[in-house]
C-alpha cells in the first residue's frame, strides 16, 4: 500500500510539469499578447501611446524575454504564490483567484456529495426492481439528464423559477451578503442559493452513476455465489447488502477521479449562465480579453485540483479494492 | 461494409457458440439452420433489430441528417432573411378546421402585430380573418442547392402571407429554417470530429496496443493526463486562441479539431484494449504461423474483428462532440454568427427575460437533446449487437 501511494505521488510530478507547460502554451497561442490588445484599445480611444511607455510596459511584464525564460519565471513565481499580474483588472492575479477557486471547489464537492446521495438509492432500486415502472422512470430521467446540456438545464430551471414562482435565481449570495465577510448568516444565505447550480451540474453525473451502479449490481447479483446464498435461504436484504452492494459501490469511489474534471467543466459553463462568482465567468472573460496570466493561472489551478482529486480517488480505490494495488 | 466474411474465426466461434445460440431468443424470428450459415454482420443485424429503441433512434437520426443535408430545400425561408415586421413572432399553429369548416389542406392563421405602449414590445394576436394554406413545392426565395443547382422551389411554404412554424427571433428570422440549417453544421461537427478522433485513436491506440512496452506506457500516461484536465476550460482556452479574423469555414474546422483533441483518448483506449486481447487469439497465431505479414494480420484479421466495437464506440462518442460544439458556441467562443449551428441559435436565448417572453428560442435545444439521446440509444444498441455471440 505504501509503495502504491508513493508511486502515484511520484507520477504526480511529471503530470504537474506537463500541465504547466500545456497551460503556458495555451496562453501563448493567441496571436499577439495582452499588451498589443491594450495598446490598440488605447489608440482606438484616441490616446497616443509613445514608444517609451510601450517599452516600459514590455520590460515590466518581461515580454521581451525569450519564451522559456518567461515560462520559468512564471512557474517559479507560482511556487512563491505569485501568479503574475492581471492586465485587465490591474491587480495581482493571486488577489482575484483564491476566492473564486474556493467557491468553485465548494460547489464541486457539494455536487459530488449530491450525486452520491441521490444516485445510491435510485441505483439500488433500479437494479433490484429491474424492468418495473420505477426502473423505467429512473432510466428515462437518467437518459434525459445525460442528454441535456448543462447550460440548457440551467436556463430551463431559471425560466421555471422566473415564470412560475417569480424568483430571480442566479448568483450565490443575496446582494446584502455579496461583499460581506463570512458569517453564519452569510453561510445560510449561501446554502439557499447553492442548490440550483448543484442540481444543474450534478444531474448528468447522477444519471451516469445510477446507470453504472445499476449495471454493476445486476452483474454481481447474477453471480453464482449470490444464487447459492439465495438457495440456502439468506434473506434478500442481507443478500443485497452483504457482498454485491459492496462490490457495486466501487464505481462510487473510482468515478471521483473522472467526475471531478466533469464537475469543474460543468461548473465553468453553468457559472456563466447563472452568473456565479466562481472561476467560470472570469476565466471566459480573461480568455476573450487575452489576460494571459489570469487565464493561465485558472487553467493550471483547475487542472491541479482535478489531478489531486484523481490521486485521492486512486488511493481510496486501492485501499478499498486490494485487486488494484498490484 | 456488409460483405460476408467467413474467416476461420467466424466458423470457429460459431461452432463453439452454437449451443448457446440455439438457446438464445435470436432463433425466435429465424430458423436455426440460418444461424449456422449467417455471416457475422447478419447475426449482428438480427440482434440489433431486437433493440427497438435503437432502431427507432437510428431512424430518427437518419431523419435529422436528411434535415441537415437538404436544409435549403426543406426550409421555408432563407435563414438570414429579416422579416422586420415580424420580430419575435410566436410559432403559428397548423390548423385543419377553420372558420369555413374542415379543409384537408392544412393552413395557418395570419398574425396581427401591435406595439404595446407600456412595454414598447411588439405583441402579436392571431388574425383569424386571414388563412394561409400551406403548400408543398412552392416558389420562394431563390437559393443554390448544395451550392450547385439554382432553384427557388421550397418543400413547404405559403404562396402569400407568412409561415413561422417555430416562431421568429430578434431580427424576425424564421427559427424553423435556422434550426434546419443548424442541423447541417451541428450534426456534421459530430461526424467530422469523430472521424478525426478515430484516425488519431486508431493510430495511437493501435501502436500502443500492438507494440506495448515503453510506447504503451507513454501513450497511457498521455491519455490519463488528457482525461484529467477539465474539458470545457481547455476547449474554451483553445477556441479563444482561434483568430477572430478567420473565415467561418476555418473556424469550423478549428473548433472540430479542438473537440477531437480530447475525443481521441476514449477511442484509443478501446482500440488498444481490443488489440491487446486479440493479439493473444488463436486465429492471429494461426495467421502468423501461416506466414502472414504484420500488416496483413492487422488489416485483414484483427481490424475486421473489432470493427463492430469501434463503430459502437464512435456512435457513443458523437454526442459528446455535439454537446461540446453547442456549449462552446453558446458561450461565444466556438462557432460565431453568421455561421448557423444549434449552439449559435441557443446563444439568442441567453437570459431569463428573453426565455420568459420568447420560449420558442429554446427549440434548437430540443433538437440537441433529441440528437444526443438518439446517438446514445443507437450506440447502446450497436454495442450490444457488436458481440452477437454473447446473449
Amino acid at each position: 500500500m505504501g509503495t502504491f501511494i508513493l508511486k502515484r505521488v511520484l507520477l504526480l510530478i511529471p503530470t504537474l510539469i506537463f500541465i504547466s507547460i500545456v497551460s503556458f502554451i495555451i496562453i501563448q497561442l493567441p496571436p499577439g499578447d495582452y499588451l498589443t490588445t491594450y495598446i490598440q484599445a488605447l489608440e482606438a480611444t484616441g490616446a497616443t501611446v509613445d514608444q517609451s511607455t510601450v517599452d516600459a510596459l514590455v520590460k515590466r511584464y518581461g515580454l521581451d524575454q525569450p519564451l522559456y525564460v518567461q515560462y520559468f519565471s512564471w512557474v517559479f513565481g507560482m511556487f512563491k504564490g505569485d501568479f503574475g499580474y492581471s492586465f485587465e483588472w490591474d491587480k495581482p492575479v493571486s488577489e482575484l483567484i483564491w476566492n473564486r477557486l474556493f467557491l468553485t471547489l465548494a460547489i464541486s464537492i457539494t455536487t459530488l456529495l449530491f450525486t452520491w446521495i441521490v444516485s445510491f438509492p435510485f441505483g439500488v432500486y433500479s437494479a433490484t426492481h429491474r424492468y418495473s415502472i420505477g426502473d423505467y422512470i429512473i432510466t428515462f430521467f437518467g437518459f434525459i439528464g445525460l442528454a441535456i446540456p448543462n447550460f440548457m438545464l440551467a436556463l430551463i430551471l431559471m425560466w421555471i423559477a422566473y415564470s412560475a414562482f417569480d424568483l430571480s435565481v442566479g448568483g450565490l449570495f443575496s446582494p446584502a451578503y455579496a461583499e460581506a465577510s463570512w458569517s453564519l448568516a452569510k453561510l445560510i444565505d449561501f446554502l439557499k442559493h447553492i442548490w440550483i447550480p448543484v442540481v444543474v451540474i450534478g444531474t448528468s453525473g447522477t444519471a451516469a452513476l445510477i446507470r453504472t451502479l445499476r449495471a454493476n449490481l445486476l452483474d454481481e447479483m447474477n453471480k453464482p455465489y449470490v444464487v447459492t446464498a439465495r438457495a440456502k435461504g439468506v434473506s434478500e436484504r442481507r443478500l443485497l447488502f452483504k457482498y454485491p452492494l459492496r462490490v457495486a459501490m466501487i464505481p462510487f469511489i473510482s468515478t471521483v477521479g473522472w467526475s471531478l474534471p466533469l464537475l469543474i467543466s460543468g461548473e465553468t459553463i453553468v457559472a456563466v449562465v447563472l452568473n456565479l462568482p466562481t472561476t467560470g465567468p472570469l476565466l471566459l472573460r480573461s480568455l476573450q480579453s487575452q489576460d494571459m496570466y489570469l487565464a493561465g493561472s485558472f487553467i493550471v489551478l483547475l487542472s491541479i485540483l482535478t489531478v489531486i482529486g484523481t490521486l485521492i480517488s486512486d488511493i481510496l480505490l486501492a485501499w478499498l479494492d486490494p485487486r488494484i494495488r498490484s | 461494409m456488409f460483405r460476408k466474411r467467413r474467416d476461420s474465426k467466424n466458423r470457429d466461434g460459431l461452432a463453439k457458440q452454437n449451443a448457446s445460440l440455439s438457446l438464445s431468443a435470436m432463433t425466435a424470428d429465424s430458423p436455426p439452420e440460418e444461424i449456422y450459415v449467417a455471416s457475422q454482420w447478419k447475426l449482428m443485424w438480427w440482434k440489433f433489430k431486437k433493440h427497438k429503441l435503437a432502431v427507432f433512434s437510428g431512424v430518427l437520426l437518419i431523419i435529422l441528417y436528411i434535415f441537415g443535408a437538404f436544409c435549403e430545400f426543406l426550409s421555408p425561408y432563407d435563414p438570414n432573411e429579416y422579416h422586420t415586421k415580424y420580430a419575435y413572432a410566436p410559432p403559428q399553429v397548423i390548423k385543419f378546421v377553420g372558420e369555413n369548416g374542415f379543409s384537408l389542406r392544412p393552413f395557418v392563421y395570419g398574425l396581427k402585430s401591435s406595439v404595446n405602449r407600456e412595454t414598447l414590445r411588439r405583441e402579436y394576436t392571431v388574425d383569424k380573418s386571414k388563412e394561409y394554406p400551406i403548400r408543398f413545392f412552392v416558389k420562394g426565395e431563390p437559393y443554390k442547392f448544395w451550392g450547385i443547382w439554382e432553384t427557388d422551389i421550397h418543400f413547404i411554404g405559403t404562396e402569400e402571407g407568412i409561415l413561422f412554424l417555430l416562431g421568429t427571433d430578434r431580427m424576425g428570422r424564421d427559427v424553423l429554417s435556422r434550426v434546419l440549417y443548424g442541423a447541417r453544421i451541428s450534426l456534421s461537427v459530430g461526424l467530422f470530429g469523430v472521424f478525426v478522433s478515430l484516425v488519431l485513436g486508431i493510430i495511437i491506440g493501435g501502436l500502443s496496443g500492438y507494440f506495448g512496452g515503453i510506447i504503451d506506457l507513454i501513450v497511457q500516461r498521455l491519455i490519463e493526463f488528457l482525461r484529467c484536465i477539465p474539458t470545457i476550460p481547455l476547449w474554451m482556452a483553445l477556441s479563444a486562441a482561434l483568430p477572430a479574423h478567420w473565415p467561418p469555414l476555418r473556424v469550423y474546422f478549428g473548433v472540430t479539431i479542438i473537440l477531437s483533441l480530447i475525443g481521441w483518448t476514449g477511442l484509443a483506449r478501446v482500440v488498444r484494449s481490443k488489440f491487446l486481447s486479440l493479439r493473444e487469439e488463436e486465429f492471429v497465431l494461426a495467421a502468423k504461423l501461416a506466414g502472414a505479414g504484420r500488416m496483413r494480420i492487422v488489416v485483414r484479421h484483427m481490424v475486421p474483428s473489432f470493427l463492430s466495437h469501434i463503430i459502437a464506440s464512435i456512435t457513443l462518442a458523437i454526442p459528446n462532440m455535439i454537446l461540446g460544439e453547442t456549449s462552446l458556441s453558446f458561450l461565444g467562443v466556438g462557432l460565431r454568427p453568421p455561421v448557423i449551428s444549434w449552439g449559435v441559435l441557443l446563444k439568442e436565448a441567453q437570459n431569463v427575460r428573453t426565455i420568459a417572453l420568447t420560449p420558442w428560442l429554446l427549440i434548437p435545444g430540443i433538437f440537441v437533446v433529441a440528437a444526443v439521446l438518439a446517438f446514445n440509444f443507437l450506440g447502446d444498441g450497436l454495442r450490444d449487437a457488436a458481440d452477437p455471440y454473447v446473449r
